[in-house]
C-alpha cells in the first residue's frame, strides 16, 4: 500500500508549489507523476527541559554527567554552529536550553573552569548576533566572548594532535578539548548525517583531518551521507571518533527536533495542494503575489528574519555511539517515506537556505550542493532516481555571492570550474593552494567567511550524485553561463524541461518530485519485478 | 616563484607616516631644536593638508621636507627606537601570520612602502619579510635636503617598481600576492594575480566587492 505522503497526480491535480530559491513557483507535473511529501510534525515534547534533565541523568552506556564532575577539573563544552537546524529555530534554541541546565549542573559540582566552544571545524565563524540568538542573552552576556567562542581550525598553537587509524588518518583538534577532563557535546541533530563522532571528531578538528574523508573518492562511495551505515565518510569519521573517544572523555548530548519548518503562516508548504483549503489557497497567492514585487534582496531578508518553530522530540544522552542509535531512530522516524520504485526523472525545488548561508544568499556553488548533494542523498537503500536519470531543478541560479561569507567561492566557480568540473582533477590540481591561500585563511579566521577548501568540500559534495544522474536541467535560470559552468542544461519551462528530459528516458518515464522544503527523506523499496539498480 | 607585496601604513601597521615622522620631531638633540621642528611642522600643516587632496606623492614630499637638516646619523641611530616605540606597537594582531603563511608557501615577501627605507628595514626585521621597497630621503653631506631620490615610492610607481622587482628575481607576477588598504594602492594591487584589501577604505572596499577580491582585516583578532 502506498504510503499517505506519496501522491500520485491526475490530470485534475491542482499545480504543485515548489522553491525557487526565495520564491514560490506553480508547476504543472503531467497526470502520473508521484509527489513524495514530508511527513507531519512530529509532536514536540511537552516539558523540553526535563527531558533535557532525565537524559543527563540516565544516559545510554556512560555514568550520568553529574557523576562525571568534580570540582577543579577542566571541561570544555563543544556546541553545533549556525548550521543547524535550518533555518534557525526560534527563541529558545535547543542549545540554550541544553547549555542552561548543563552550566547549572557545572555550578551545582564546583566546576567553575569551563569554556563553550562553537563546534565550526572549517565553517565560517558566527557573529556575536548569533551565537546570542542561539545561546539566548544571559549565556551570551556572561561568557562572549572571552570562555564563549567560535573553534579556529587555523590556530595551529592551539591544535592538538589526538591519534591515528589502523588505516593512517590523522586525528588532529582543538586542543583545549583535548587537554580538557570532560568534553561535553550539545547537539542539535536535524538529519541523520549530523551528529555522532561527527559532532567532536569533526566539529573541533582542522584540514588535516577534513581531508581524510572530505575528498572526491570518499564521497562516491557514499550511498548515501543521509544513511549512515551505506556512508564511507561516516565509515571513515567514525574511524577517527573512536581514536578520539580513546583519549578524551567525551559526554554526548543529542538532540532531535521534528520538521516544524514553517509557522502557521505558511504551514500550507507542509500539504498537498489537492488538500488546500480556500484559506490556504488565498494565503499562497498572497505570499506568492507579495514576493514576486519584491527586489531579490529584500525576499532574502524577509526569510533570514523568519526562524522556525522546531519542537523538540527526543534528547539522547551518554556514550556517543550509544546515543546516537537513539537519534538516528528518532530522525528516520520523522523523515522517511517509503517509495516503491525508482524515478527516471526527479523533479525538486531548490529552496533559499542551505547549511552553508544562513544570513548569506543560496550562492551557485550552494545550489550545486543542494541539488546533486542534500537534495539527491534524501534516501535510504537506493537513490530516489535511476542511475543515469535527469534531475530537474528550479533556480534562478544568480551569479551572486556573499562577498565576506563566500570569497573562496567566487574564485572556485570563475576561475576553476571553467577550466575542469572533475573533482578529482580540482582535488589534485588546486585544494592544495587554496588551503593555503593567505588572504582566504585570513578571512576565514579574523572574518565570517568559510575556509577555502570549504568550496571545495561543496564540489565533492555533489560528487555521489554527479556521478550517479545524467543530466541535471534547471528550470527559471536567470542567465546561461552558471548552469552551463556547473554542467547544467537549462529549460524557459517545466514543461520544456520534461520534454528534455523525456529525450532518452523510457517511453513512459516515471516522474517523481520530491515536495520540499520541509525535509523528506525516500526510504527506497525496489519492485520486485526489478534487478537492483544502484 | 612567487612573491608577496606588502603596503605597510594602515595594512600591515595602524599608523601612517606622520607617526614616526613625529617622533623624530619630538626626539630633537635639545628641547629648543623639538620646539623649532614642531613650530614648522604646524606652519607646514595647511600645505600638508591641501598635498594630501591632491595625491600621495605630494603628500609624501611635503611630509619628508620636515627631514630637512636632520643629520644622516642621527635618522638611523633614532630608526630603531621609532620602530620600537611607535610601529611595533601598531603592528595589527594578524599582520604576522599572515607573513608567516606567505612564506610558508615559499614566497618572498617584500614591503613596498612609501615611508622611509631606514624605518622599513627594522620594520621588514622585526615582521620576517625579506626585501623592502621604500622612499631614501636625499642627504648632502650626510645632512637630509629633504628631497627624496627618485623614484618616489607611490601609487602607479609602486607597480612599476613590483613589476622591476619581479623581473629581477624571477617572480611570477600572476601567481603573485599584494596586500594594501588604499585606494591610491590599485595600481600595485592590479599588476599581480592575487590581490587583496586589507583593512580597506572605503573606495578600496568598493572596488574590491566589484571585483570580487579578498577583504580581509587583520585588526580583528581570531
Amino acid at each position: 500500500m502506498t504510503h499517505p505522503c506519496v501522491v500520485t497526480l491526475d490530470r485534475k491535480s491542482a499545480p504543485r508549489v515548489l522553491f525557487a530559491g526565495n520564491r514560490l513557483i506553480e508547476v504543472d507535473l503531467p497526470a502520473g507523476t508521484r509527489v513524495i511529501y514530508p511527513k507531519p510534525p512530529l509532536e514536540g515534547l511537552r516539558d523540553p527541559d526535563a527531558a533535557i534533565r532525565y537524559a543527563i541523568n540516565h544516559p545510554y552506556n556512560r555514568e550520568p554527567l553529574y557523576a562525571l564532575l568534580r570540582p577543579g577539573m577542566k571541561v570544555v563544552i563543544a556546541m553545533d554552529d549556525i548550521s543547524l537546524p535550518l533555518p534557525p529555530m526560534k527563541r529558545p534554541d535547543v542549545r540554550e536550553r541544553v547549555l542552561t541546565i548543563v552550566l547549572q549542573l557545572l555550578a551545582d559540582h564546583g566546576v567553575d573552569d569551563f569554556e563553550i566552544i562553537i563546534a565550526t571545524s572549517v565553517h565560517r565563524k558566527m557573529t556575536g548576533p548569533e551565537v546570542r540568538h542561539i545561546v539566548g542573552d544571559k549565556i551570551f552576556d556572561a561568557y562572549w566572548p572571552k570562555r564563549l567562542y567560535n573553534h579556529d581550525a587555523e590556530d595551529r598553537d592551539n591544535m592538538a594532535f589526538v591519534g591515528e587509524t589502523d588505516l593512517g588518518e590523522r586525528v588532529v583538534l582543538n586542543k583545549k578539548a583535548v587537554e580538557a577532563d570532560l568534553v561535553i557535546y550539545v547537539n542539535l541533530n536535524l538529519v541523520p548525517m549530523d551528529g555522532g563522532h561527527k559532532s567532536v571528531a569533526v566539529g573541533l578538528c582542522g584540514y588535516e583531518s577534513l581531508k581524510a574523508h572530505h575528498n572526491p573518492k570518499v564521497m562516491r562511495k557514499c550511498h548515501s551521507y543521509m544513511d549512515p551505515k551505506t556512508s564511507e565518510l561516516n565509515t571513515i569519521v567514525e574511524r577517527m571518533g573512536k581514536v578520539t573517544n580513546k583519549v578524551l572523555k567525551v559526554f554526548t548530548i543529542e538532540t532531535t527536533v521534528n520538521n516544524r519548518m514553517f509557522d502557521r503562516a505558511l504551514s500550507f508548504l507542509h500539504k498537498n495542494e489537492d488538500d488546500w483549503t480556500g484559506n490556504e489557497r488565498l494565503a499562497f497567492k498572497g505570499v506568492q503575489f507579495a514576493l514576486d514585487r519584491t527586489p531579490a534582496e529584500a525576499r532574502q531578508k524577509i526569510f533570514e528574519k523568519v526562524p522556525s518553530p522546531f519542537e523538540l522530540t527526543g534528547v539522547f544522552a551518554g556514550e556517543t555511539e550509544a546515543a546516537h542509535a537513539h537519534t538516528l531512530k528518532r530522525c528516520f522516524e520523522q523523515y522517511c517515506v517509503p517509495v516503491e520504485g525508482q524515478a527516471d526523472i526527479l523533479v525538486c525545488g531548490i529552496p533559499y537556505v542551505s547549511p552553508y548561508n544562513i544570513n548569506a544568499f543560496l550562492n551557485p556553488l550552494l545550489v550545486q550542493v543542494m541539488a546533486q548533494g542534500y537534495l539527491f542523498n534524501m534516501y535510504r537503500n537506493q537513490p530516489l532516481v535511476k542511475k543515469g536519470g535527469t534531475m530537474i531543478i528550479t533556480h534562478p541560479c544568480t551569479d551572486r555571492f556573499d562577498h565576506a561569507q563566500h570569497a573562496p567561492y567566487v574564485e572556485f566557480v570563475h576561475r576553476l570550474l571553467p577550466e575542469t568540473r572533475d573533482a578529482m582533477e580540482l582535488h589534485k590540481r588546486f585544494e592544495a593552494e587554496f588551503a593555503q591561500h593567505p588572504a582566504y585563511l585570513q578571512m576565514y579566521r579574523r572574518g565570517n567567511a568559510y575556509h577555502p577548501v570549504h568550496a571545495f568540500f561543496m564540489w565533492y559534495w555533489g560528487e555521489a550524485g554527479r556521478q550517479h544522474v545524467g543530466r541535471v536541467i534547471v528550470v527559471g535560470a536567470d542567465n546561461a553561463y552558471i548552469p552551463q559552468v556547473l554542467g547544467y542544461e537549462t529549460a524557459r519551462s517545466m514543461h520544456e524541461a520534461l520534454e528534455m528530459a523525456k529525450d532518452g528516458a523510457p517511453a513512459s518515464p516515471q516522474i517523481t518530485c520530491m515536495h520540499l522544503p520541509p525535509i523528506v527523506m525516500a526510504d527506497m523499496v525496489m519492485p520486485r519485478s526489478h534487478g537492483a539498480a544502484t | 616563484m612567487a612573491a608577496s607585496y606588502f603596503d605597510v601604513d594602515g595594512t600591515l601597521v595602524r599608523t601612517n607616516l606622520v607617526h614616526p615622522t613625529l617622533f623624530y620631531l619630538l626626539n630633537q638633540a635639545t628641547p629648543a631644536r623639538t620646539l623649532a621642528r614642531l613650530g614648522g611642522a604646524l606652519l607646514r600643516a595647511p600645505r600638508l593638508a591641501l598635498a594630501e587632496l591632491r595625491d600621495r606623492r605630494a603628500f609624501n614630499e611635503e611630509l619628508y621636507m620636515l627631514f630637512r637638516g636632520m643629520s644622516e646619523d642621527r635618522l638611523h641611530a633614532l630608526a630603531d627606537e621609532a620602530v620600537d616605540k611607535v610601529l611595533r606597537p601598531a603592528i595589527y594582531p594578524g599582520a604576522r601570520d599572515l607573513i608567516r603563511r606567505c612564506k610558508d608557501l615559499g614566497h618572498e615577501v617584500v614591503i613596498c612602502s612609501g615611508a622611509l627605507d631606514f624605518l622599513m628595514v627594522p620594520l621588514a626585521r622585526e615582521l620576517g619579510a625579506d626585501q623592502v621597497i621604500a622612499n631614501r630621503l636625499e642627504f648632502h653631506d650626510r645632512v637630509a635636503s629633504g628631497r627624496m631620490i627618485p623614484p618616489v615610492v607611490a601609487g602607479p610607481t609602486k607597480a612599476l617598481l613590483i613589476r622591476e622587482h619581479a623581473r629581477r628575481g624571477g617572480h611570477d607576477l600572476d601567481a603573485s600576492f599584494a596586500y594594501s588598504d588604499s585606494y591610491s594602492d590599485v595600481p600595485m594591487l592590479s599588476v599581480v594575480g592575487h590581490p587583496s584589501a586589507v583593512n580597506p577604505d572605503a573606495a578600496l572596499e568598493r572596488l574590491a566587492h566589484a571585483h570580487r577580491w579578498p577583504v580581509v582585516h587583520l585588526d580583528r583578532t581570531p
